[in-house]
């Protein structure tokens, strides 16, 4: 299925300053493998060491949080779109 | 305080319902509307780039009772995006001019000033005072904070967060709504996410943020329309849009879930792994050198390859004519360094280049040195002309 990935902006310095990324993948597993293989650095940011996601970043298919659906076993459909949400902590300082 | 017409809460003076004419006159507000906007009171947390929209819409609008906390001074960097202040304001506590600046706006309302950093042991007693908060703060530990005083006390949480032309927001703590925890259970780790001093923000994000929490809170307040309750606002300034996910409950919520284990406040800055980081960590692990000592190395002429790694946008702001690598770049870009020439790092304050340094000690480079305090101490201790962002 294509699919696209939105990539928030504190992350895109670790996606080639890419907004989205456009690719094939059929579970939302499969969509955040083929983009930490594209782009190594972002896997430290997605994932803890032991492989899971972490959990200051929310991943949403469309509008849903992905928790709430099957998580990372989620499918997709075509057109699909993800969004990952890392929380964001800036308002004043 | 002021007390002068707060003291009937039942009634507008003639000079209110002139100045809320604009008000009185919509059938969504109208006096009954009006009357509860006086009753309201309403606490900030922080008086920064989402407090000053906040501030400014909540005091102009009649909000009759306006707590606000915040410990910091204002300087210039602030200017840019703090619309509540003005130059002459800068160095001043910002309560003291937020409070002349509101109180100028709008005398008819009172207004609690608490210079003071929101901590476990004051918060509950704070946050009881009033009906509703807005959380305008710029760090993990007291968003946590807010958010689990806002949950043990029942009071709505109007949450709004921003990184450079990004922001978010929501109201949590609704009842029989989710709150800040079950949307992100824990913060990330220190490090991972740029802070906003680094991030930077465009000026107006704030703005647009904070008059959506200030809209959120009246809204709440009046009892109209449809809050923004499970429902996470995402805004994207560059391409201005707005996007909305679904927000739910998370029954597996430490303090609002159904087996809550936080049933009080506890300590937030350990929660978020911050415990003395900056202040004792660094110093043992990263070898570092004074920028003094550096220009007195360079002056004697010794041969020190200097490594920038911040962006190349910081790049054209000043610089020491070093190498430019952004942090970003430098694992796939490390061959263009000679790891038998002594190299110091820098960035603007020291944190970046700190990262860098131990990135490349590992990567077999033995000597090199952080320049401690970055470009700021840089200019502080050597070259004032060279400026400081
Ligand atoms: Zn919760």
């Amino acid at each position: 299925m294509g699919v696209k990935v939105i990539i928030p902006t504190p992350l895109r310095q670790f996606a080639g300053k890419r907004e989205s990324v456009d690719l094939e993948a059929n579970t939302v597993a499969e969509a955040l493998g083929s983009l930490t293989s594209q782009f190594g650095e972002l896997k430290k940011h997605l994932y803890s060491d032991d492989g899971r996601l972490r959990s200051f970043v929310n991943v949403y298919v469309n509008d849903e949080d992905i928790r709430y659906l099957q998580k990372e076993k989620t499918t997709l459909q075509q057109g699909d779109t993800i969004s990952i949400v890392p929380s964001i902590a800036g308002g004043t300082e | 305080m002021k007390e002068s017409s707060a003291n009937n809460p039942a009634a507008l003076s003639k000079e209110e319902v002139l100045r809320y004419s604009r008000h009185l006159i919509m059938p969504e507000v109208g006096m009954e509307g009006q009357l509860k906007l006086k009753k309201a009171k309403v606490l900030l947390v922080g008086a920064g780039g989402l407090g000053a929209p906040l501030g400014l819409y909540l005091a102009a609008a009649g909000v009759g009772r306006l707590g606000i906390i915040d410990f910091d001074a204002v300087d210039f960097t602030n200017l840019q995006r703090q619309v509540t202040f003005g130059t002459s304001d800068v160095g001043r506590k910002k309560l003291e001019a937020a409070r002349e600046r509101l109180s100028n706006l709008n005398p008819e309302i009172q207004i609690d000033a608490y210079e003071t950093r929101l901590t476990s042991e004051n918060a509950l007693d704070i946050v009881r005072e009033y009906d509703i908060v807005a959380d305008g703060t710029d760090n993990f530990p007291t968003r946590y904070l807010v958010n689990d005083a806002c949950v043990l006390l029942g009071k709505p949480n109007v949450y709004g967060s921003i990184f450079r032309f990004e922001g978010q927001a929501s109201i949590f703590g609704y009842p029989g709504g989710p709150c800040y925890r079950c949307l992100y259970p824990e913060p990330p780790p220190p490090g991972l996410v740029p802070s906003c001093a680094e991030g930077g923000v465009l000026g107006v994000l704030p703005g647009i943020i904070g008059c959506i929490q200030a809209m959120e809170t009246l809204k709440l307040i009046l009892g109209n329309g449809e809050p923004l309750v499970g429902r996470l606002l995402l805004f994207d300034a560059l391409r201005m849009r707005f996007r909305e996910m679904k927000l739910r409950k998370n029954l597996e919520c430490l303090v609002c879930g159904e087996h809550r284990t936080i049933t009080k406040l506890i300590d937030y800055a350990e929660f978020c792994g911050i415990r003395g980081e900056e202040v004792e960590a660094k110093p043992l692990d990263i070898p570092e050198i004074t920028p003094r000592d550096l220009k007195a190395r360079l002056d004697r002429g010794d041969d020190i390859y200097i490594l920038d790694v911040r962006e190349p946008h910081e790049y054209q702001i000043c610089n020491l004519r070093g190498h430019l690598i952004p942090l970003g770049d430098l694992p796939r870009r490390v061959s263009e360094l000679d790891s038998s020439r002594e190299i110091v790092a820098h960035c603007r304050s020291g944190k970046r280049s700190g990262e860098a340094v131990q990135f490349l000690q590992k990567a077999g480079f033995h000597k090199i040195w952080n320049l401690k305090g970055g470009i700021l101490a840089w200019s502080d201790e050597v070259d004032p002309s060279v400026p400081k962002y």
